[in-house]
């Protein structure tokens, strides 16, 4: 048995890994990451529009700060994020924007003086400050108040991938690729690392560490059509599933974008209708401002999406041979700012449409984006219910974005959750807690388990065909858990769901090799792929209400009294369904109480204590005038930051003397 | 009536001592808007399941699926079948490990020649994240962006006859790597520490500037431009 010991096991090379193992390297800790591909071929690197941060230094950002971008982020979320969570998050968005510049990243930059932009379909001329020239600007994005969204043209994720995946490299962390962990070690009340299969030769091998980290992304790749990377497929968070203790989160939050192209389903960034492009119909019609005479095209995702989706199920969608979609349309933005600020999305354009952006409106509709959900755990990381085990990024339910995600605070969470996490893994290992004490037989054990239901895979004696389960699994979620839900709908897919998963375990293989063999692949991913799907579709059919992203026909409030809380999925071994319940979001201790998102349907029931809440909120507000003071009043958060990270946000406005 | 494709593809498992290498024929109906990804997907899904390919992003970002088709290397993912005759080719990208079939191990290339050329951004390490990050021309940032738009995927590499010829050589990536740094002023490096790892035959001055790794480059960078000129600056400090 080959065994590999560590300090800290990352698994996972994406931005959220890299910058996690970065921090545990620098305090002194052997680190290794593990990754499916090469880590700059990470999912990470697909992030085109931006990353949000309060930093307030272009006109349209100006008064912008954590406050701000918090209120932002919780309404967002519609109510269902970890409010201190959010409060850290907003904090620490701004140091790691300026962390990665000291790092590489090329943010573009404020220019002083006149320039033309595009807001609301008409050309406008803003005026940059003298003081602003040569620091980082940003762009509008969906759901802010502020234009807040850093950004190096349309490439940022291409551009931290490569700043974190060079720093990782120069700091001597190993990174093997082409290894995928095939479970969790763990007896129940302790993690102590993984097994994990060579991609290329299919040996087994076991890492044993002092603290593990999920850091694998999300689970897109269970709907047929997304904008995720092909290995996006939640494999973190079913092995986590899979140890029977560790728990996942808000599975059934799902975000669908508004605008992935028609028939490919690749993104084109919200970016697009933050710098002024529109949304048309089949009649040539700018059809958002009648649903959200608000915030228009730049609604939150959740509900620019349903209102597309409900002008397409009104006939005005434009039809084609793969089924209605909408156009848009970003002529109006000119050829020179394609050129310069939409690079990605004139490429993908000019190759997999064959059509000019600058010239031509874009097919799109909504498509399968981010996932909400994941392997639960508490503020610094951990798993409440595994010692030793960690997660962050896309792959974690950390609680940072609730039933829906604003854009660009997606690749802003996973660098500031791998500075902090990484923080804390690196106390873990210093505690009492965090030492290795395994037991050889353990890790034997896990192993072997592994490689004899890998060999019983490869000889593939069932007579199941994995593809036509896995086209099936696809078009169950996309079919019934997707944009809009209802309960029949959903029981029926639970129920087909649990069949196609047993039928999972028994498949046919042409291939019976043991090394690269994508069919072993898949057969072992598939039944881990079910199981996920099974957690989305429960919590879906349990949640009856609709928040955010999870949007149930037959239930079309928000419904605080009831259900103002996180869903729990946890799968004990030997049992055929997994299990959920429901730990409850406090509204005595919110910051900002619920109430209405200033955009979408205004449709709550409200919590009884909402209102009381909100009264001691007003009273904070008005008794206290400096922003600092009166925030710590409302809900004190700066103490569970690491002691390095507390310090203020310098800005433009806000000048440390 | 679309039109009947057929697919030759390289097919070899070298950790297989019975395997020899060779192609197989696949044939397949074009549908429209084709990729070589749909194409490879389904020739996987339906008539070869033990095929090895890497595709990640689907969307020619990620620098995962250069191959050579029909001779010239280019990314799979982006390539529309109907831009291709009726014969395919499809081989796996040369001067790099075969892993199997199409899938060869550029990452570990690439990291090998990240390590030897130190290509990492050396900053000052004085920066205060709490503080007003340090200014920068805003088009200083847009011209580093624009070498920076490098996805590692090969394609120069396996367009390049010193790099066929020497395995060492770094390739017009490493090179635009260098000439990167070089031109972000947050780097504290000298010319005399670049001349260092790339002053020679392996480097800059192995380059015969017969320029294949340009015409190939999927992200068009300028590496023409970038490699003259590096050799100019650097050039300087080899007297
Ligand atoms: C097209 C697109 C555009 C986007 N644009 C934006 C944007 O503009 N702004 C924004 O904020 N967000 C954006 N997002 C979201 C954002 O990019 C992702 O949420 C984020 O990058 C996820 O990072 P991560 O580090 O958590 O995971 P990933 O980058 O997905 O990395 C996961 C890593 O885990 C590894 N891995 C997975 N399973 C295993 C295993 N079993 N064993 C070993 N390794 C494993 C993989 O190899 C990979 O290295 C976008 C998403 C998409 C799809
Ligand atoms: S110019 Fe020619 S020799 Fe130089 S890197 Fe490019 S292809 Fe290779
Ligand atoms: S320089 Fe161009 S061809 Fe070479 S690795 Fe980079 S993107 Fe690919
Ligand atoms: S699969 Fe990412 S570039 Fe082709």
């Amino acid at each position: 048995m080959k065994i590999q010991q560590t300090d800290v096991l990352v698994i996972g090379g994406g931005l959220a890994g890299q910058r996690t193992a970065v921090a545990t390297r620098r305090r002194g800790l052997d680190t290794v990451i593990l990754s499916l591909v090469p880590a700059k071929r990470s999912h990470s690197v697909a992030a085109q529009g931006g990353m949000q941060a309060s930093l307030g230094n272009c006109a349209k950002g100006a008064g912008d700060n954590e406050d701000v971008h918090f209120e932002d982020t919780v309404r967002g979320s519609d109510w269902g994020c970890d409010q201190i969570v959010a409060r850290m998050f907003c904090h620490m968005a701004p140091k790691a924007v300026r962390e990665l510049a000291a790092w590489g990243v090329a943010w573009n930059r404020v220019a002083k003086g006149d320039r033309e932009v595009v807001i609301n379909g008409q050309k406008v001329v803003i005026s940059e400050a003298d003081a602003a020239h040569g620091l980082i600007t940003a762009r509008d994005f969906g759901g802010t108040k502020k234009w807040r969204t850093c950004h190096t043209s349309d490439g940022t994720g291409h551009a931290m991938l490569y700043a974190v995946s060079d720093r990782v490299i120069g700091e001597g962390i190993p990174v093997l690729e082409r290894q995928e962990a095939l479970a969790l070690i763990h007896d129940g009340e302790r993690c102590h690392g993984a097994v994990v299969r060579d991609l290329i030769t299919g040996e087994l091998s076991v890492f044993l560490a002092r603290a593990t980290v999920v850091a694998t992304g999300g689970y897109g790749r269970l709907w047929g059509v997304s904008t995720n990377a092909l290995i996006n497929e939640g494999m973190g968070a079913a092995l986590a599933l899979e140890t029977g203790v560790a728990r996942l989160a808000n599975m059934e939050a799902v975000q669908f974008h508004p605008t992935a192209i028609v028939p490919a389903g690749i993104l084109v960034t919200e970016g697009c209708r933050g710098d002024g492009g529109l949304l048309l119909d089949a009649d040539g019609h700018r059809f958002m401002p009648d649903y959200e005479p608000d915030k228009k095209e730049l609604a939150s995702r959740d509900v620019v999406s349903r209102r597309m989706a409900e002008h397409m199920r009104k006939g005005k969608g434009v039809r084609s041979p793969y089924g209605d979609h909408l156009w848009l349309d970003i002529t109006g933005l000119g050829a020179a700012h394609i050129d310069r600020n939409l690079r990605e999305v004139k490429d993908i354009c000019q190759y997999f449409l064959g059509i000019d952006p600058a010239r031509q409106p874009i097919p799109v509709r909504p498509t399968q984006h981010y996932s909400m959900g994941g392997i639960r755990t508490d503020y610094r990381g951990q798993s409440p219910w595994l010692a030793g085990l960690f997660a962050c990024g896309e792959a974690a339910c950390w609680d940072l974005h609730g039933f829906n995600r604003l854009g660009g605070n997606s690749v802003a969470e996973t660098v500031v959750a791998g500075m902090l996490i990484g923080e804390y893994v690196a106390d873990f290992c210093a505690s009492p807690e965090g030492d290795l004490n395994f037991s050889t037989a353990l890790a034997r054990e896990c192993l072997e388990r592994e490689q004899a239901s890998l060999a019983a895979m490869a000889a593939g004696r069932g007579g199941e065909d994995g593809v036509a389960i896995r086209r099936r699994m696809e078009a169950i979620l996309t079919d019934s858990v997707g944009l809009f839900r209802n309960g029949p709908a959903l029981e029926s897919a639970v129920a087909e769901l649990a069949d196609l998963y047993r039928r999972s375990q028994r498949l046919a293989m042409a291939n019976h090799g043991l090394d690269a063999n994508p069919q072993l692949v898949q057969a072992y991913r598939l039944p881990r792929m079910l199981k996920l799907a099974l957690t989305v579709a429960m919590g879906a059919l349990a949640r009856t209400e609709s928040r955010g992203a999870h949007f149930r026909e037959d239930f079309p409030a928000r419904n605080d009294r009831d259900w103002l809380n996180r869903s729990l999925a946890c799968w004990r071994g030997g049992e055929d369904l997994p299990r959920l319940d429901h730990e409850v979001l406090d509204v005595m201790f919110m910051e900002l109480p619920p109430g209405f998102r200033g955009y979408g349907e205004r449709n709550i029931i409200d919590h009884p204590h909402t209102a009381l809440r909100q009264a001691d909120v007003d009273d904070f507000r008005e008794g206290e005038t400096d922003r600092h003071k009166r925030q710590t009043h409302m809900m004190a958060f700066k103490q569970y930051l690491p002691v390095q990270y507390r310090g203020r946000n310098e800005r433009l406005d806000e000048r440390f003397s | 009536m679309g039109r009947r494709l057929t697919l030759t593809v390289f097919r070899h498992n070298p950790r297989e001592a019975s395997s020899r290498p060779g192609t197989r024929d696949y044939v397949l109906d074009e549908t429209p808007g084709m990729t070589l990804f749909v194409a490879l997907g389904r020739i996987r899904d339906e008539q070869d399941p033990g095929l090895n390919f890497d595709f990640v992003c689907r969307a020619g970002v990620c620098g995962s699926c250069a191959m050579l088709i029909n001779g010239r290397p280019g990314l799979a993912c982006r390539t529309l079948t109907a831009a291709l005759p009726e014969r395919i080719s499809l081989f796996p990208l040369p001067g790099f490990e075969l892993i199997g079939d199409l899938s060869v191990n550029t990452g570990k290339w690439m990291r090998a020649m990240s390590e030897r050329l130190r290509a990492w951004l050396h900053d000052a390490g004085d920066a205060d994240p709490d503080r007003l990050e340090a200014p920068m021309e805003p088009a200083t940032a847009e011209a580093i962006y624009e070498l920076e738009r490098c996805i590692e995927c090969g394609c120069c590499v396996a367009g390049c006859g010193t790099a066929q010829m020497r395995p060492d050589f770094v390739g017009a990536v490493g090179l635009n790597k260098i000439a990167r740094f070089h031109l972000d002023p947050r780097d504290v490096r000298s010319d005399a520490d670049f001349y260092e790892v790339v002053g020679d035959d392996s480097g800059v001055f192995g380059c015969m500037s017969l320029l294949g790794c340009q015409d190939v480059c999927p992200k068009g960078l300028s590496l023409q431009t970038q490699i003259a000129w590096l050799r100019r600056t650097l050039a300087r400090q080899g007297w």
